[in-house]
């Protein structure tokens, strides 16, 4: 009780699983009021799923949530609201046909009429002392979506909340919007309101936060105390943080030592990609003046956070996509303007990371999943006819081979494990006539021992002399295995790093934005 | 041709398309309800079954319309639990579990009434109408339009009732909230699964009520089948009226006309053959949907079950 500054929420030892997944493994946490308290990890690293259970949208598996020191269940989000943590989804929690006000009044007990007057009083009162300026008889879908952000943040005034969550709050706002919001949060924790801001970019955490905890694969890896932020100057924070997000950790399982290879220089490039460039869409940046080289044997990595064109490169080499410009060679000879099956009829072959959708046919066998890009081609079809006898006996080589753990060549694909489906897609693209290939995220999904077998196999591609592009978003992966590994960041590469020894730092500042 | 637009003629002309028209007009309010709050309700024509085969035993036996309006809406009800409970709570496709409600009913209340009566078809007698003075002497329309059973008065302010509730209270913003954000209501601490149960169980209700009264005051007896594709065209109304209420009103009583018109064309005599003149309705359906239907917008989560935190 004498502690001036007692925690509102923490979280002690907070474990949640979600199928195939651990998304939060035993992770503690303190928010206090009066602060900042910035949640910083990449995608994936379990940011959501911690706000979910603060929000009393999912409930631990493991550990427990303490409300004013007291062990908690928050059971719904009406009991979130209760305790006063009110939350700022990343995707807007607005309905986008009734107005400010309406939205602001849901909530309300169903047999009373909206309280407008009552709510207009409070929401004036909020917006003088924030300096906000909000249109409450405004539709939201008419709405910018920094003012619908700011209608959610009052939203959560309203309801008197003590505790606000903002669930990478800036990542749809515009550099002018990110420091309003950041100018709020600093006038919010002056209330000694606290809040919890989510963001994976590092320069917002450096800037907007008072204490800093770093996530990574679901687990806490480190703290940055208000007493210490205050100590070091931004730079300082930065490449700690740096340390901290992209640092190797000891006893990790993955760690494997990268055979030193030797690539002939003299030889002349599989791959020569140059200025390659695709359009913008509304979800993805496109790609703009694009270029590498893969020489034969050589294991190029793709490095950057998920979302920032990584799919739209491996679509545009795979022929899936429209391109605007740019040349693609294979072996010297122009490929961009071949259809997908040329180019994999001349070697070009690409892992989607989509297994069962694009990848393979759920419902079909095993067997045929191996021969879908060579459907109707002899031996295994003639004359339009497919040839079981044919098919079963190649698709029984490659389940051995490549090692598929399936109860039979007739099970439907769909039900075999995400690491067995790979292997099936494995077997499918490397198999004869294969010069180049594409992975993109070859082990995301998977667990520890596929995820080791889906390296080798790499691995031994380029061993063979393939030019082997690796597009992962998993940076130990790509540090294990690749020879030099390119950075995408919002659909250009923003520079490519030997694989040295700094090659880790270099990689990671390039990927949060900082030159190498 | 000369009876065609004799006074009597026109007012027994718009007295059929009000009959016509009410069971319409509840169906389409009921179902304008749950697609309001996100559930696409198909198995509303099995629930205006069920009213209108227990709207019917109740009026029978009891002798009192009223009971059997009662009885009826019950009827649908029991049936919108069933819905309820499977597509809003349990969370199953509500088109397949719509069409399953609406073929299961139309068995049901056909081999019940098999039982009940045989082959026979036994009538309710002549139902008291409600005489507003004055408006009734008007010319044509008085009698068509005043001179009617009381429900119909109250089905008319049902309508403005409806308007009330969407615009101006808590109730009606979060039905919307449940069909255009469910998420969002979810956050706000209004539990989704009861709201969309609300308003599933309320178009019950309604859609029972639109059978009885087909059954009762309609036909004054119950045959099997009789809804006759009631139901569906309350739900071309409830997606044509785009969330207000009056818009339901004025559909049902174009389609009562249609209806009304099919009956007295035949009266009259006209050379047509009869088959052509009873897909008139169904040929305003296809005419209003050209005309409206392109721009007629539907809750954003229609159809989709809720599950909070789904990922």
């Amino acid at each position: 009780m004498s502690v001036a500054k007692r925690d509102i929420v923490a979280l002690e030892g907070v474990t949640k699983r979600f199928p195939g997944v651990v998304a939060n493994d035993s992770v503690d946490l303190e928010i206090r009021p009066g602060e900042v308290h910035v949640l910083l990890g990449e995608n994936g690293a379990g940011k959501s799923t911690l706000i979910g259970m603060l929000s009393g949208l999912q409930q631990p598996d493991e550990g427990r949530i303490l409300v004013d020191g007291e062990p908690t269940a928050i059971t719904s989000p009406r009991h979130a609201l209760a305790l006063g943590i009110g939350t700022v989804f990343q995707h807007m929690m607005l309905v986008p046909t009734l107005t400010v006000a309406e939205n602001l009044l849901l909530g309300g007990p169903w047999w009373q009429r909206p309280k407008t007057e009552e709510l207009e009083a409070r929401v004036a009162e909020i917006t003088r002392t924030l300096g906000i300026t909000v249109k409450l008889h405004a539709k939201v879908s008419e709405l910018s979506l920094g003012e619908q952000q700011q209608v959610e943040i009052l939203r959560a005034m309203v309801r008197n909340s003590r505790l606000l969550i903002l669930d990478e709050s800036t990542s749809m706002l515009t550099p002018k919007g990110i420091d309003e919001l950041g100018a709020l949060m600093r006038r919010l924790v002056e209330q000694g309101l606290a809040i919890v801001f989510i963001t994976h970019k590092l320069k917002e955490a450096a800037a907007f936060g008072d204490r800093i905890s770093v996530l990574k694969l679901g687990r806490k890896v480190g703290e940055i105390p208000p007493e210490r932020f205050r100590a070091l100057g931004e730079q300082a924070i930065i490449s700690e943080i740096v340390e901290l997000m992209f640092g190797k950790q000891k006893d990790d399982p993955e760690a494997a030592e990268r055979p030193v290879r030797t690539i002939r220089a003299e030889a002349a490039p599989l791959l020569e990609v140059r200025d390659l460039a695709v359009a913008p869409t509304d979800d993805a940046p496109g790609l703009s003046s694009i270029s590498f080289d893969i020489c034969p044997g050589e294991l190029l990595g793709i490095a950057g956070i998920d979302g920032n064109g990584q799919k739209h490169l491996a679509e545009a080499l795979a022929g899936q996509r429209a391109t605007v410009g740019g040349s693609v060679r294979l072996q010297g000879t122009p490929i961009e303007a071949l259809s997908v099956g040329e180019r994999r009829q001349k070697g070009l072959r690409y892992l989607t990371d989509d297994r069962l959708g694009e990848g393979t046919v759920g419902t079909f066998p095993v067997s045929i999943n191996f021969f879908l890009k060579q459907v109707g081609a002899a031996p295994f079809w003639r004359k339009g006819v497919e040839q079981r006898a044919e098919i079963d006996k190649r698709a029984a080589q490659l389940v051995r081979e490549y090692d598929v753990r399936t109860p039979s060549l007739k099970t439907p694909v769909a039900r075999l494990s995400g690491g067995n489906i790979q292997k099936v897609l494995l077997a499918r693209e490397l198999a004869e006539g294969a010069k180049v290939v594409i992975f993109n995220k070859p082990t995301y999904g998977l667990d520890l021992s596929n995820t080791l077998a889906s390296r080798q196999r790499i691995r031994d591609t380029a061993a063979r002399g393939l030019a082997v592009l690796l597009i992962s978003t998993d940076l130990e992966e790509l540090l294990s295995m690749c020879d030099r590994i390119a950075v995408i960041s919002n659909g250009s590469l923003v520079g490519t790093v030997e694989n040295a020894d700094d090659a880790r730092t270099k990689v990671g500042r390039l990927m949060i934005g900082l030159a190498a | 041709m000369t009876g065609l637009f004799s006074e009597v003629f026109l007012s027994a002309l718009l007295f059929g398309a009000v009959t016509a028209a009410i069971p319409l007009l509840l169906a389409g309010l009921g179902e304008q309800m749950s697609e309001k709050a996100g559930v696409l309700n198909i198995g509303i024509e099995g629930m205006m079954l069920a009213g209108a085969y227990l709207g019917f035993v109740g009026a029978f036996y009891s002798g009192s319309l009223w009971l059997g309006f009662l009885t009826g809406a019950g009827g649908g009800v029991a049936v919108a639990l069933v819905m309820a409970l499977l597509c809003v709570r349990i969370g199953l496709n509500q088109i397949v579990i719509g069409i399953a409600l609406t073929l299961g009913l139309e068995g049901l209340t056909a081999l019940l009434h098999h039982f009940q009566f045989s082959r026979s078809y036994p009538r309710l007698r002549a139902v008291d109408v409600t005489v507003i003075p004055l408006l009734s002497d008007i010319p044509v329309i008085g009698p068509a339009l005043f001179r009617q059973h009381l429900i119909v008065y109250l089905a008319v302010a049902l309508v403005f009732a409806m308007g009330y509730i969407y615009r101006r209270t808590q109730l009606g913003l979060n039905l919307q909230a449940a069909g255009d954000k469910p998420a969002a209501l979810d956050v706000a601490g209004i539990d989704v699964v009861r709201t969309r149960t609300v308003a599933v169980l309320t178009t019950g209700a309604l859609a029972g009520l639109g059978g009885a009264y087909l059954a009762n005051v309609g036909a004054g007896l119950f045959i099997p089948f009789i809804t006759n594709g009631a139901g569906f065209l309350g739900i071309v109304l409830a997606m044509l009226a785009r969330g207000r209420p009056v818009w339901v009103l004025f559909g049902a009583l174009l389609f009562g006309v249609c209806l009304s018109l099919t009956t007295a064309m035949q009266v009259a005599g006209i050379n047509i053959p009869t088959d052509v003149i009873q897909m008139l309705p169904f040929l305003a359906v296809m005419v209003m949907l050209v005309l409206f239907g392109r721009r007629a917008s539907l809750p954003a989560a229609l159809g989709i079950p809720y599950e909070r935190g789904a990922r």
